[in-house]
């Protein structure tokens, strides 16, 4: 098994969310959080299900073997090894092409059906749930350290350096986010790179911090004011060692809530952005691309509607279990709900 | 109050220059110029004499400083200069584009609002029961979907199979509301979910409040309670959280103008991301973050309006 | 002599209205305007029912002060608030038990009849005065606003009836407090609005929980003789919740102690304070701190409330109390037992109760028989 650099970025992500989520249900606070979330059918049919993505996006990652025009793949590719590219078009479960002017026969059955060369509709949305992970975590990887830092930097000391944060935060959010995100993107195509997952996910991190930032500094203000914070200056604990030990502990709930919920929206800021243009290049394949390549399906005769059906979906299922997830995340963890 | 709306406006002025200076940084300094030329010009490997005298015609080999005076000049003079890709006017066509965005987007936004508070209002009135338990699932389920499949959708099923509306087009005049309709119904149907979600539990915060407890042991029904005592309360934050659904707003004035062909400032925005227009998405990025700041100044003073706390400070 | 709208109005609400008539104007017999019997509210929380009020029952008597004693946790507060039918919902119910106002259960009246009676037969004021005033009405809007909602006044009728009452609870300035917003006010100005509030529709009685605690202790001497004089004025019926035995010396005519969701005593004031028959009470009077016993260590009572959802099967305060024995564990006492002259829920005056120590337990001798 060969593994290639940008395979080890989605395992990490995934690794390091675990890590996170176990280590902190060591914290009594999260081992009830945990009880009443496990309660809820609900809410893990819905972890169940993004786990599900979460697994495939995982074995999209691992590479395999080299095929034979040299194109790394993966254990999914491997999987669908036993089903070839057809011509075009083929409705699901299809026996033909279709939107040809004489339709061929399928070498294979395909049970959503084929896109405009062919590829094997089921295939193209696995490979998509790759995408869709990254995008959305690595963007709250990107986004939360500069939010978490700046915002307790402002939150706890106040005054000048306060000031200079929020001016400059507040400077980066007068812009309307879709624009600056075009424009980030735009700007480094332009520097030679490539439009790639990283560039995108770039992007995304230098618009979303601000909405973090934001509450990080809401909440170091205030526990700044709290009696506790003030015990241990009087102690003589050093500034760091209490936004460390002290404050930072007290910002975990609410920064993990709104991360994970930042996981859906950036999902979809995606699907967006590609509808736009600047987003996933088509040879990288995203539920965006699929989404966007509808525009012109739709219209056609006959009707092409299994390729964007397919995606939308997967887009809705995953983004709604993340929702849900979140939300009864926030709910067990709010300390008002409790008796 | 006029104390507080002076300050307010005071405060927005080096948050502009801020904006300008950020984006100059952006925009002519992240970018070289000879990075530039080889983009727009149209040759593959376009010869060194080529280069220099594109950059020298648009402007970009003067020094950084002048650069800058020049772009922040024409920026607040709303004097945008020529395209990149098309060498027309853009202050001229940003004019033009005025009309259909503000149709489109007074439409969806009013639209919407009213939708949303009903909605809201209905949900928490009836908390608890199974109305207010599906709506808060037909909420989230509409919050997942991502505005481009109801935009396809949407189009495919009320113009195409139902042949409801136009699908696409625009006409000035008094039959401009047609082609509006469709995208403007659109947007009300995708803005659903987060909005209602989110004003629900503003009313459901005050709901909980005691001067409502105060309000009931006085033998105020329960109509008079929600009307005259918790929305004057949630009004407070709902107005805060006008701003900051106008940058959904200009989203949606990109999504929905460049799918329906309304020929507004968002389809001249896609335009200008599609051909790589810097000139264009310059003057178009200025003029919205100036929109986005009128808004915001104008959400504060309607704030301030609202809480009597507020005011007299 | 009650007052002609007291007596009238009552009167009329009464079921014996067609029968043998007295004159009206003749009462002067102690008359029972509040009887609580046996009220159970309990809470659905994780765990099983949270009983915060299990049994309570006492009796308010017209023109009279009753006040409610008993720690954070008793279920006093939510004794008061059962009464107008306010638990907050959907955790909170009314399980069981009567609320006889005037003679009628009123838990049997429809929404519409509660909502009569609220703010104009049965007014009631909090402890918070910051938060219990809508923050963006003026004072005036609010004020009116009880009269409106019961038809007693309307316009400028009603604004005028406003500026006087807010004259009669001590607000200097009138016309200038009816402009104003409630963070405009001080916290003992604003309890001041509450009471003004309270008793724009002349009710027959008024609950007030707590009404001083968040208070300077020199506006709480204020409030209360407020409290006091307006009593006197108007002839109405006090229903005082309070943790504070100082407060309940100074304005009631007769005491019920609660601990752990019941009344464990009840009695005239002056009775309770000369000899308090409860451990529970007991050891109430001797945690003051007193001059008498001055360099000693103060006197706690051991020991937690129990949760609300687990309460003992047997005496609820049997933990925590000096006298305790094995029957106390198990078997729950009755609220008011044959040996003594008032309801006190404590084995130790039940002469039923076979194993019972031959000590006493109160500091006077005219305990057991």
């Amino acid at each position: 098994m060969t593994m290639i650099l940008s395979d080890i970025i989605p395992i990490a992500i995934v690794g390091l969310f675990l890590f996170v989520i176990i280590r902190a249900g060591r914290e009594p606070l999260w081992e009830e959080a945990y009880r009443r979330l496990g309660s809820n059918r609900q809410t893990m049919a819905a972890i169940v299900v993004m786990s599900l993505f979460i697994a495939i996006g995982i074995l999209d990652s691992i590479t395999v073997s080299v095929s034979n025009s040299g194109k790394p793949q993966t254990i999914v590719d491997v999987m669908f090894r036993g089903i070839p590219q057809e011509r075009t078009y083929s409705e699901p479960m299809g026996t033909v092409t279709v939107g040809e002017p004489h339709p061929h026969e399928l070498k294979h059955k395909h049970i959503f059906g084929t896109d405009g060369v062919g590829r094997d509709v089921f295939y193209n949305m696995l490979k998509g749930c790759r995408t869709a992970i990254i995008i959305g975590c690595l963007t709250q990887l990107i986004a939360m350290p500069v939010a978490l830092v700046l915002g307790m930097l402002a939150g706890y000391f106040g005054k000048l350096t306060d000031d200079l944060i929020q001016y400059a935060y507040t400077v980066l959010d007068s812009i309307p986010g879709v624009l600056l995100l075009i424009v980030i993107i735009t700007v480094l195509s332009l520097k030679g790179q490539e439009r790639g997952l990283l560039q995108i996910c770039t992007a995304l991190g230098v618009t979303s911090w601000v909405q973090l930032c934001r509450l990080v500094r809401g909440e170091t203000l205030k526990h700044r004011d709290r009696d506790y914070v003030r015990a241990a200056r009087a102690l003589g604990v050093s500034h760091g060692r209490i936004l460390l030990r002290h404050i930072l502990p007290n910002l975990l709930p609410i920064l993990i809530i709104t991360a994970t919920l930042g996981v859906s929206g950036n999902i979809i800021s995606e699907t967006i952005l590609t509808y736009l243009g600047v987003g996933v290049p088509p040879d990288i394949g995203s539920w965006g691309n699929m989404i966007d390549s509808a525009r012109m399906e739709l219209a056609r005769q006959p009707v092409i509607w299994w390729n964007f059906s397919v995606a939308s979906l997967a887009v809705l299922i995953l983004v709604l279990c993340i929702n849900i997830f979140g939300d009864a995340l926030r709910d067990a963890v709010d300390p008002r709900l409790r008796s | 109050m006029l104390w507080y709306v002076a300050r307010r406006i005071l405060y927005s002025i080096p948050i502009l220059i801020g904006v300008t200076l950020f984006t100059f940084l952006l925009f002519f300094v992240s970018v070289t110029p000879q990075q530039m030329a080889r983009h727009n010009l149209s040759a593959r490997n376009p010869k060194p004499a080529q280069i220099k005298a594109w950059v020298k015609q648009h402007g970009y080999d003067k020094p950084k400083v002048v650069q800058f005076v020049d772009y922040t000049k024409s920026l607040f003079t709303f004097q945008f200069g020529k395209s990149d890709a098309t060498g027309q006017d853009i202050s001229d066509r940003l004019r033009h584009g005025i009309l259909p965005s503000t149709e489109l987007g007074v439409i969806m936004f009013t639209a919407s609002l009213i939708t949303n508070v009903f909605f809201a209002v209905y949900f928490a009135y009836y908390r608890g029961t199974y109305v207010d338990n599906w709506g808060r699932l037909l909420c989230v389920v509409v919050m997942s979907i991502t505005t481009p499949v109801f935009i396809i959708a949407g189009q495919y099923i009320f113009g195409i199979i139902l042949k409801l509306w136009p699908i696409a087009g625009y006409h000035i005049g008094m039959t401009s509301w047609k082609f509006v309709f469709l995208p403007a119904l659109i947007g009300v149907i995708s803005g659903f979910g987060g909005s209602v979600r989110l004003y629900r539990t503003f009313i459901l915060e005050e709901i909980n409040q005691d001067y409502v407890r105060t309000a009931r042991a006085k033998g105020v029904p329960e109509g008079r309670t929600l009307f005259l005592h918790v929305l004057k309360n949630a009004a407070i934050p709902f107005i805060t959280s006008i701003v900051l659904s106008i940058p959904f707003l200009i989203t949606g004035s990109l999504l929905y103008e460049s799918f329906f062909g309304i020929p507004g400032i968002g389809n001249i925005t896609v335009e200008a991301v599609q051909g790589q227009d810097f000139a264009t998405i310059r003057a178009v990025t200025f003029f919205y973050t100036i929109l986005y700041v009128i808004g915001a100044i104008m959400t504060d003073i309607a704030y301030a309006a609202a809480d009597p706390r507020i005011r007299l400070e | 002599m009650p007052s002609a709208t007291l007596s009238t109005r009552a009167y009329e609400a009464s079921p014996n209205v067609g029968q043998a008539s007295l004159p009206v104007t003749h009462i002067k017999m102690p008359d029972v305007l509040l009887q609580l019997e046996d009220l159970k509210t309990y809470f659905t929380v994780e765990g099983g029912p949270a009983r915060a009020v299990d049994g309570v029952s006492f009796t308010v008597e017209q023109g009279k002060t009753l006040a409610i004693v008993g720690e954070s946790g008793c279920g006093k507060s939510m004794t008061g608030l059962s009464i107008l039918q306010l638990v907050p919902e959907p955790a909170g119910y009314i399980d069981g038990g009567k609320v006889l106002f005037e003679g009628k259960d009123l838990l049997d009246s429809t929404w519409e009849q509660m909502r009569e009676i609220r703010g104009k037969d049965i007014a009631m004021i909090f402890q918070e005065p910051m938060t219990s005033l809508n923050p963006v009405r003026t004072i005036g809007w609010q004020l009116v606003e009880a009269m409106e909602v019961h038809g007693t006044a309307r316009g400028a009728e009603a604004r005028k009836r406003a500026m006087d009452s807010l004259d009669r609870v001590g607000l200097s300035g009138p016309d200038v407090v009816m402009r104003q917003y409630p963070h405009e006010l001080s916290g003992g100005m604003r309890q001041r609005v509450m009471i003004a509030m309270a008793l724009s529709n002349r009710p027959k009685l008024l609950i007030a929980d707590e009404p001083t605690t968040a208070l300077d202790v020199t506006v709480q001497a204020q409030i209360l003789a407020l409290i006091r004089e307006l009593q006197q004025e108007t002839g109405m019926s006090v229903l005082l919740i309070t943790h504070d035995l100082g407060i309940v010396a100074e304005v009631s005519d007769s005491v019920a102690v609660m601990y752990a969701g019941q009344v464990v005593e009840s009695a005239s004031t002056l009775d309770l304070f000369k000899s308090p028959m409860h451990p529970y009470t007991q050891g109430l009077f001797a945690s003051i701190p007193s001059r008498s016993r001055r360099g000693q260590d103060l006197l706690t009572l051991d020991g937690i409330v129990p949760p609300a959802t687990a309460w003992p099967s047997g005496c609820r305060f049997e933990p925590r109390c000096r006298h305790a024995w094995g029957t106390c564990k198990s078997v729950a006492p009755k609220a008011a037992p044959k040996g003594a002259d008032r309801p006190v829920r404590c084995h130790l005056y039940d002469p039923d109760i076979a194993d019972r120590p031959s000590t006493s337990a109160a500091p006077t001798a005219e305990v057991l028989p």
